[in-house]
């Protein structure tokens, strides 16, 4: 259903061709197709109404999908971000009573802190980052139960709730976060030094390091910035839901992620990081959700859905490297 | 699949090959390929006759390494066809090439590092039990046969990764003769062997040559071919230039065919694209004294004068890598010190000593050089980004004038700056390694087998530009195993030998009489660590633990 479009105007190409046009921009056809069907077939589902609430509802996803698109650049990943989510959302309602901006700090610091800890892990120590990662993973989650006191707690503060339910000229401010940091993420990938030496520490990190290349630094900070982007996907989380609730929330998160990171065409090997495409790989995900539940499909096929959607997206790559 | 096989398939008249000899064994004819934006191979036919030597050469990118995959079952071609015999073949995967006993060798070893030297060489093939599990003992014993047959005396129970890469290149040519070929493809097995291994490998070569199987031998060293070939043909630029009687071609004849030149041009040049000595100053720019790391550099010191090139010989082992990744500050020292013009570094690290204006082309190319995946740009400007950017924001147009300066100063052939540099040939690579090098305008140039693997247009082109260098006030180290180019390279020598200093070459001492005389000092006292080629340390006491673990 997706690849529809693209084969049939490259037919006549070579296999080579179509696999890499497919790497390319599979993701954006299959978003457009996805679309197309909706409109077709699917009642007020591209309505002002329905898409605001996709947006809404996704943006946590992109958000925390951008720190891991770094990560994953330098062939690494990072497992904790549900865990950083829910220490941030733990932590804010301890200094809400000073108002918003202290507690938001905070919570960021803490996101400051998982990466520092990550990075150190990763590059100091020399832990593969699956292991390094897993480590916050599980002890993050659990401190953010400690702070929290293993309990619910109601959110009243209204600048905080303000940051979910506002919208600024008719856009939420959830989703204009979101779309800045896609912007702020694509520049520091594309134009400054420590986004390209990002991009050559994953593409050969020994040749990097005898380039004279901060190696370490460069891993580090790439951490530092992927746990401040699942901190304040905690925050405005958050602020969604109304409640600060350490136990569930941005549980599953890292898996959504690594998903639009890998369905928008980054390759887990590292040496590259597609900004755009991981946003609309978290879209992707979104979207196929929201239709097949819009049909009355059971959740759980849903689920089958996007296994399959994956699957698909990890071939491809596959087939373009092979080449 | 046995010999007298392969002898059968050879008696039988193949239609379309030249008049004159045995008929061939192997054939392409009039083979095409093509890539996304090159064509690869244009009607190419290549005919391996049985029991013949055939030398298959060209310039990077001239075709050989397609024609080779043609043949091995790792492309197949879009025009012609493949003969084995007489009878047309198609190889879907290289497996069903290995079932038809063609072999292949290839320029980096291709095994398994972690599994021992028996498993790699009977891998897939195992020798098994009455229970049907893999017998040991008697794979242990049958690989041990197979390796003392070409001189290397390593235990088969090691894992591969602990021998040197000559000895491992050994191992992939047991198991390739093992598996009882008729032709044996060779792609430049020889660019990480040391001479000795060389002569190892020549005459097992000799012996295959003697059972009547034949071999396609791919080299960039026109010595090798001349010694051991039959038959040449040459590609250039994926057409087919000439084949036939290599011993009826001369040199320059032969490397002008290769290069597409007038004779008259590449004599003019000599072979090398060296030109004569320099003027060096007195004051050196950089001192290393009493470099030292376990057992891998002892007391090492060297003086580089501006405006010299010094060359480091050595044989593999011998720590002319090493000295060279201690003074660029990538590798760990338990001792020594490195100034640059007077100054001390204080920190040793390849930042640090890039700051002070060392650089370091390192010797293996794929793994610490390039960033395949980026592009032939980005690879330029790698180490020069923090120079390039204000602010921590890169300027692109800064980075795109200093990339085109250098891609014409040095002849990058690629489709645009933005190429990846995965998809360049191996001299075009280097180039680009050399550019990032030359736009940090360092003091002191390290160059680690500069032309090792590239062709022989950008050998020379490689070799002219270290002249200018030098010319222009750069203090050069030059490291080759090339030993003419050493020669011809250098205006002092500085020779290692286990780790330290053994004696140096200057003024009209530079010569290869002299050269070989200081290295061959070493093959008296050190025979017995030779066999195991560049392993470090000693291998005995790792022995004892080995089979255990490996009868499991």
């Amino acid at each position: 259903m997706t690849d529809v479009p693209i084969t049939l105007s490259a037919r006549g190409l070579d296999r080579s061709r179509v696999t890499g046009l497919l790497q390319r921009y599979g993701v954006y056809g299959a978003v457009a197709a996805l679309l197309v069907f909706n409109a077709v077939f699917t009642d007020h589902f591209l309505t002002v109404g329905n898409l605001r609430t996709q947006l809404v509802q996704v943006s946590p996803i992109v958000i925390v999908a951008l720190g891991m698109a770094l990560v994953i650049g330098t062939e690494g990943v990072d497992l904790s971000v549900g865990s950083t989510m829910a220490l941030a959302s733990a932590l804010l309602p301890l200094y809400l009573g000073y108002g918003l901006a202290p507690a938001l700090l905070l919570a960021l610091f803490a996101g400051v802190v998982v990466g520092l800890v990550n990075g150190s892990l990763v590059a100091l120590v020399g832990l593969q980052p699956i292991v390094a990662t897993l480590a916050l993973f599980v002890g993050g989650r659990g401190l953010a139960l400690v702070i929290a006191d293993g309990q619910l707690k109601q959110i009243q503060n209204r600048d905080l709730l303000g940051l979910g339910t506002d919208s600024l000229l008719g856009i939420p401010l959830v989703v204009l976060i979101a779309g800045v940091l896609a912007i702020v993420i694509a520049f520091l990938v594309q134009r400054t030094t420590f986004g390209r030496q990002l991009v050559a520490v994953g593409g050969n990190r020994a040749a990097a390091a005898l380039a004279g290349l901060p190696v370490k630094r460069v891993l580090i900070g790439v951490y530092v910035v992927c746990g401040v982007l699942a901190a304040l996907a905690g925050v405005l989380a958050t602020a969604r839901l109304t409640a600060s609730d350490p136990s569930a929330l941005g549980n599953l998160m890292e898996l959504s992620a690594i998903t639009a990171v890998v369905v928008g065409g980054t390759p887990l090997t590292g040496g590259s990081v597609r900004v755009l495409g991981t946003v609309t790989g978290a879209l992707l995900m979104q979207l196929l959700h929201a239709t097949l539940v819009t049909h009355n499909l059971h959740d759980s096929t849903a689920q089958m859905a996007q296994a399959a959607i994956i699957l698909v997206a990890v071939y491809v790559a596959r087939e373009r490297r092979s080449r | 699949m046995a010999p007298s096989e392969a002898v059968e398939a050879a008696s039988v008249p193949a239609g379309t090959a030249e008049p004159p000899g045995a008929p061939a064994v192997l054939e392409a004819v009039r083979v095409s390929k093509r890539f996304p934006g090159v064509v690869a191979l244009d009607e190419v036919s290549f005919a391996l006759r049985a029991g013949e030597i055939h030398a298959l050469v060209g310039e990077n990118g001239a075709g050989k390494s397609t024609l080779i995959k043609l043949l091995t079952g790792v492309h197949r071609p879009d025009g012609g066809e493949l003969r084995l015999g007489d009878a047309p073949v198609s190889f879907h995967r290289p497996y069903e090439a290995q079932q038809a006993g063609i072999s292949t060798i290839y320029q980096e070893v291709n095994l398994v590092p972690l599994m021992s030297v028996a498993r790699n060489i009977f891998l897939g093939r195992e020798p098994k039990n009455r229970f049907g599990l893999i017998d040991f003992p008697r794979m242990h014993r049958e690989a041990a046969e197979l390796l003392t047959g070409f001189g290397v005396r390593a235990d088969p129970r090691r894992p591969l990764h602990t021998l040197g890469v000559g000895t491992q290149q050994m191992v992939a040519l047991a198991r390739a003769v093992s598996v009882r070929a008729r032709v044996v493809v060779m792609d430049e097995p020889t660019s990480s062997l040391e001479p000795r291994e060389v002569e190892t490998l020549f005459r097992v070569i000799g012996e295959l040559h003697g059972r009547g199987i034949a071999i396609v031998y791919v080299s960039h060293r026109l010595d090798e071919l001349y010694r051991i070939c039959d038959r040449v043909t040459v590609l250039r630029d994926g057409w087919h230039v000439h084949t036939g009687e290599l011993r009826e071609l001369d040199r320059m004849r032969l490397v002008s065919m290769m290069l597409g030149r007038e004779i008259a041009e590449v004599r003019r040049h000599g072979t090398t694209g060296f030109g004569d000595g320099h003027q060096a100053e007195r004051r050196p720019v950089l001192t290393a004294t009493g470099l030292t790391s376990g057992q891998v550099l002892r007391d090492v010191g060297l003086e580089l004068h501006p405006g010299e090139v010094l060359g480091l010989g050595g044989l593999l082992g011998s720590g002319r890598s090493e000295t060279a990744k201690a003074v660029a500050g990538a590798l760990a020292l338990d001792g020594g010190e490195i100034s640059v013009g007077g100054r001390p570094l204080r920190r040793l690290t390849p930042a640090a000593a890039i700051r002070a204006g060392i650089s370091l082309l390192p010797e293996d190319r794929k793994a610490e050089g390039i960033v395949p995946g980026l592009s032939v740009r980005e690879n330029i400007v790698l180490a020069a980004l923090p120079r390039l950017s204000r602010a921590g924001i890169v300027s692109r147009g800064r980075q795109d004038r200093i990339v085109d300066v250098f891609m014409k100063r040095l002849r990058i052939k690629a489709s645009s700056p933005e190429q990846k540099v995965g998809e360049l040939s191996g001299g075009n690579q280097q180039k680009v390694l050399l550019a990032r090098w030359l736009c940090l305008e360092p003091k002191v140039l390290l160059l680690d087998e500069p032309t090792r693997g590239i062709d022989v247009g950008a050998k020379a082109e490689v070799q002219a530009l270290i002249d200018d260098l030098a010319q222009e006030g750069l203090a050069v180290l030059l490291i080759s195993s090339d030993i003419e180019e050493l020669i011809e390279g250098s205006d002092r020598i500085l020779v290692l030998r286990g780790g330290a200093v053994a004696g140096e070459l200057t003024g009209d001492r530079v010569e290869e009489s002299e050269l070989l005389a200081v290295l061959a000092d070493e093959t008296a006292d050190e025979t017995a660590d030779a066999t195991v080629g560049a392993t470090k340390g000693s291998a005995a006491p790792e022995e004892p633990a080995a089979p255990k673990e490996d009868r499991r």
